[in-house]
């Protein structure tokens, strides 16, 4: 089992579910996050003073997946979320050690039950 | 004399009244848009106010109630609308500020319909347009006792014809040449729903346009010792409780749920409707009327987006169809001339004419302007822009700062270089700086 945490633009996130929907991934959680890389820091006007707006508002999709569908995934976030300019994003990929199911109060061993 | 003083009072309030609705449409919009675009929609709103009153006071009133020729327009006052001699016991300056309401409230109509998408600079042009020629036009042929429509004996008491099926039907033919915002609507046709950054702050936006309708339509009077002014507020006041009345429980019959945005417009489109009738109809009409409106409100919402042409805010339906709708009811629920209580059809027919003529010119000028943007300051935002969000890219905020982006940093916490590693400076100093 494996996590997939991946960083995009929050305007590329529509198409990156649709694509994920395409592998019949339909389970995940998402946040609205702000952070920064290499995308430069862009230039806002207040009461005519310029300020820099250093932290990019980004959107983090967290899966969780048997490994075999990690590779396929993590291609196809590259397919849905790339524009080829700096602030893209980040993926990294996580070892679970274990996983529950809250309602059944049970290990959770239906992590591929995401992918129908 | 007396009654000069107690006008002036009268009209200069309501005045303020009318031109207050804008902060009602300046809070309906930035609640119904998505966040990113929040504060370009009140950014519009000021450009209302400011440019488009000005081209109003200068132009436009000259157009509109200047020395008529052919039944078309008017050519004095240029420059000096207060110098207008009126028949009732009014100044000039009084009547001029009313009117300046209105025109802006014609323009913040159109501001809806093409939220989210159009680029800035065009909004400045279609505004001047608006305010100084398109609106003042048509407004002459309703409202010059001169203009052609007013000899023909059409009844706009305030306003569905001449400002608000106007309005929204200009809306519609620009916000078709405008597209759909990105990612609207899906191949196979169907609408998506964008989220509304915040239903409370739209529905005190409603509420403020509701309080400012009394004005629009009962300061219409222009005479203070008119009694039928408490009629005509109560008319509007039916009539926007029966369009919500309406909306409200067709959503919750017809979607399951008792939908905000669609009971917002529901009052809304009652009082667009009430606005030509309110002096010439019973109680029970104004309620017969609300109660269409609010109705026709919902299907005309799903029609639009069935053309797919994308709407924000659903100006083109409560404005643009019911504002054809009030205009024609007027010939059906009228006291003295209207088909249901006097079987007589030549009101009708007029109002017919009217409605339509209004509906013809609103498609015409909406293209029109459309093509003078493109061909100028250009129409509509580069993708990028869109994506952004119109906030940052023409105004350089952000209306909420919920994550607290840009302020309070200190530099060297986010400084390019150490964040990046791309840096070049030495260990040492570097270390130095983290503290």
């Amino acid at each position: 089992m494996k996590k997939i945490e991946a960083i995009i633009r929050p305007e590329k996130l529509t198409e990156t579910i649709k694509g994920l929907k395409n592998l019949g991934i339909t389970g995940f959680t998402i946040s609205q996050v702000v952070g920064r890389g290499k995308q430069k820091e862009s230039q806002g006007v207040y009461r005519g003073k310029n300020y820099k707006v250093t932290l990019h508002p980004k959107v983090k999709l967290e899966i969780v997946l048997s490994d075999y569908m990690v590779e396929q995934t993590i291609k196809k976030i590259f397919d849905s979320a790339q524009t080829g300019e700096d602030g893209d994003g980040k993926i990294y990929v996580y070892p679970i050690l274990e996983a529950y199911n809250i309602r059944t109060g049970k290990e959770d061993d239906t992590i591929d039950d995401l992918v129908n | 004399m007396e009654m000069m003083y107690l006008n002036t009072i009268w009209i200069v309030l309501a005045a303020a009244m009318v031109l207050f609705m804008e902060g009602g449409f300046s809070l309906l919009e930035s609640g119904l848009v998505r966040t990113k675009n929040a504060v370009n929609v009140t950014m519009k709103i000021f450009v209302d106010l400011t440019i488009g009153a000005l081209g109003f006071w200068v132009v436009g009133f000259g157009i509109m109630y200047g020395k008529d020729i052919f039944g078309i327009m008017g050519t004095s006052l240029f420059g000096s609308p207060e110098k207008i001699t009126l028949s009732i016991e009014l100044p000039g300056a009084a009547f001029v500020l009313f009117q300046m309401g209105f025109a802006v409230a014609c323009v913040s109509i159109i501001s809806g319909a093409v939220a989210e998408r159009m680029n800035f600079k065009a909004y400045i042009v279609t505004v001047s347009l608006i305010c100084m020629v398109i609106y003042p036009l048509s407004g002459h042929w309703i409202w010059n006792s001169d203009g052609w429509l007013a000899k023909l004996g059409m009844k706009d008491f305030a306003g569905s014809g001449a400002i608000h099926a106007l309005g929204g039907f200009v809306a519609f033919a620009m916000a078709k040449r405008l597209g759909a915002r990105k990612g609207r609507f899906n191949s196979d046709g169907s609408a998506n729903v964008f989220a509304p950054s915040n239903i409370p702050l739209a529905s005190a936006g409603a509420f403020i346009l509701w309080f400012g309708w009394f004005a629009f339509n009962a300061g219409s009077t222009l005479d203070a010792s008119n009694t039928d002014l408490a009629s005509i507020a109560l008319n509007t006041m039916l009539a926007g409780a029966s369009g919500g009345t309406a909306a409200l429980f067709l959503t919750m019959k017809k979607f399951g749920k008792a939908d905000p945005s669609m009971t917002i417009n529901g009052v809304l489109a009652g009082l667009v409707a009430i606005t030509a009738g309110c002096a010439f109809v019973s109680q029970w009409s104004a309620i017969v009327i609300g109660v269409t409106s609010g109705l026709i409100v919902i299907y005309a919402t799903l029609f639009v987006d069935n053309l797919k042409v994308d709407d924000p805010v659903g100006a083109v339906a409560v404005h643009g169809f019911n504002g054809v709708f009030g205009t024609i009811a007027v010939g059906l629920f009228d006291k003295s001339q209207g088909l249901l209580t006097t079987f007589d059809w030549s009101l009708l027919k007029i109002q017919l004419l009217g409605a339509g003529a209004v509906v013809v010119w609103g498609i015409i000028c909406g293209t029109f302007i459309a093509k003078v943007c493109e061909k100028t300051v250009g129409f509509r935002v580069s993708k990028r822009e869109e994506e952004e969000g119109l906030d940052m890219s023409y105004h350089g905020i952000p209306a909420y700062n919920e994550l607290e982006r840009f302020t309070d940093i200190p530099t060297g916490l986010y400084d390019f270089e150490e964040t990046t590693g791309i840096s070049v400076a030495p260990a040492g100093s570097r270390k130095e700086r983290v503290v």
